[in-house]
């Protein structure tokens, strides 16, 4: 028996929590149908998730395309389906990615190895000065940090997953929260080992009393903790978080049945989440709005 | 003796590959630092070494730990017997600063930076490590009697203070005097 996995209207960091509520009720080995045909709107978060949701079955499951000739389109130009024909077995009207979209900073790319990273960092830079400046009224001097960022939270895949990644970076309108201000995204998601597992591996390690996903991310993300007894690490993290509220951004991280945010005040979402359906991997979104008169500098 | 290593040369040879100007991720960063170790391997007792970033395009945090700090930890902090190691960091702009700076407040370390009108240490430095090391960079080569009559403070207090820049690598010891690492030049003009 096949089990559907309905995904909804808009995709996006929060409502792909009814997609890992669904899937928390299949079994791992069960035949799985991901219905996207009634979806019209998707983040990079979303897109990236999906490919990582695909990286968790045993058998490759089917992926029913948007129906939306516009919503398809842009989720091929992205590159999703590229990747996606590798996991999943695409079912529906799938259009041939063609360049020209803007607004896709960096089309979805594998993470797997040092490599990619330097391949990721190198295409952004130019691109991403060039929407910062112009777009999001940021400091040009901010691209460093940006690809920074970016560069960071792609190696927590390389370091600490065990298995490969996806990265996607665009910018678009954000209409609700941010009353039409544009905002630059930067969405990681794989389906590796995750923060808790990672931070488990460490040698010698000893488990407090409260010892969940919720506690291994504050640990990593606000303590900037590793698995590695080297000093020097768990910098990454916490470079991000400096970024991110230099800019006032938000960033948020996903891992196994929690979520920890650094949420800026333009935003409502809730600092810490537990007791989420489980999902394996980390999920980080990281987002930097549009610099208005009288913002951080 | 005097070496100079281009960090971008050593990025490039590192990864074999001409493309990439950046340093980034924690094992490129190891890489180029062993590179940059092996060069190291054949100085003298005594060495002052230019780390030149003019060609690197950024650094991120992960690399800058190991690049800067652990090279500096190695190197500096260890205090080592066999090998005087100094070194200047040349060509360090304002996309490289957040990663190194942010390393070394990790490590509690510092470092020379060479900048358009000389040199400024940076880092992990007291106020008052600071005045002496920036006293020895105007004066040139001083013993402790002159930096103490420069500071107003006992020959004793200014003989520690340069003790321990040269302990962190800051201070070059020349005889029973120190000279600031970026100041030879300095002092000659």
């Amino acid at each position: 028996m096949t089990s559907v996995i309905t995904i909804p209207p808009s995709l996006d960091d929060h409502t792909f929590e009814q997609v890992v509520e669904q899937l928390a009720a299949v079994p791992a080995d069960a035949k799985l149908l991901v219905d996207a045909r009634h979806t019209r709107w998707a983040s990079p978060y979303g897109l990236t998730a999906l490919l990582a949701l695909g990286q968790t079955r045993d058998e490759r499951p089917i992926l029913a395309a948007p129906d939306n000739e516009e919503t398809a389109s842009y989720w091929a130009r992205t590159g999703f389906f590229r990747h996606a024909d590798e996991l999943y077995d695409l079912q529906g009207s799938v259009p041939k990615a063609r360049g020209g979209e803007s607004t896709v900073l960096l089309e979805i790319t594998a993470v797997t190895k040092s490599e990619d990273v330097h391949d990721v960092v190198g295409r952004i830079q130019q691109k991403a000065q060039q929407i910062l400046s112009k777009e999001l009224n940021i400091d040009a001097k901010a691209t460093v940090g940006f690809a920074m960022t970016l560069s960071e939270v792609c190696q927590n895949i390389v370091e600490h997953a065990g298995r490969g990644g996806w990265v996607g970076v665009q910018t678009y309108t954000w209409r609700k929260r941010l009353a039409n201000r544009r905002v630059v995204v930067i969405a990681v998601c794989d389906a590796g080992c995750g923060f808790r597992q990672s931070l488990e591996s460490a040698p010698g390690r000893v488990r407090g009393d409260r010892w969940d996903d919720a506690a291994a991310l504050e640990e990593a993300v606000i303590r900037g903790v590793s698995r590695f007894r080297d000093p020097g690490r768990g910098q990454g993290l916490a470079g991000v978080r400096r970024y991110v509220g230099r800019w006032d951004g938000k960033v948020s991280v996903r891992s196994g049945t929690a979520k920890i945010a650094i949420v800026p005040s333009w935003d409502d979402d809730v600092p810490l989440l537990e007791k989420l359906a489980p999902f394996p991997g980390s999920q980080v979104q990281v987002t930097i709005p549009e610099r208005v008169a009288g913002g951080p500098r | 003796m005097m070496m100079h290593i281009d960090v971008s040369s050593v990025l490039r040879q590192t990864l074999s590959c001409e493309l990439y100007s950046n340093l980034v991720t924690r094992p490129t960063g190891a890489a180029v630092r062993t590179q940059i170790e092996a060069l190291l391997a054949d100085a003298l007792e005594r060495t002052l070494t230019v780390i030149d970033f003019s060609h690197v395009g950024m650094i991120d945090f992960s690399c800058a730990d190991e690049v800067v700090a652990k090279l500096l930890l190695r190197y500096v902090a260890a205090e080592r017997e066999d090998l005087e190691a100094y070194f200047l960091f040349r060509g360090v702009t304002d996309d490289h600063w957040d990663a190194i700076e942010t390393v070394l407040e990790r490590h509690g370390l510092a470092l020379v930076l060479e900048t358009s009108d000389g040199a400024r240490i940076v880092g992990m430095v007291n106020e008052g490590e600071r005045q002496a090391w920036e006293k020895v960079y105007e004066l040139g080569r001083t013993v402790a009697s002159e930096l103490a009559s420069a500071l107003g403070s006992a020959t004793v207090d200014a003989a520690r203070m340069l003790d321990a820049l040269h302990r962190r690598r800051l201070l070059m010891r020349l005889g029973d005097g120190y000279i600031a690492v970026g100041g030879l030049a300095h002092s000659r003009g």
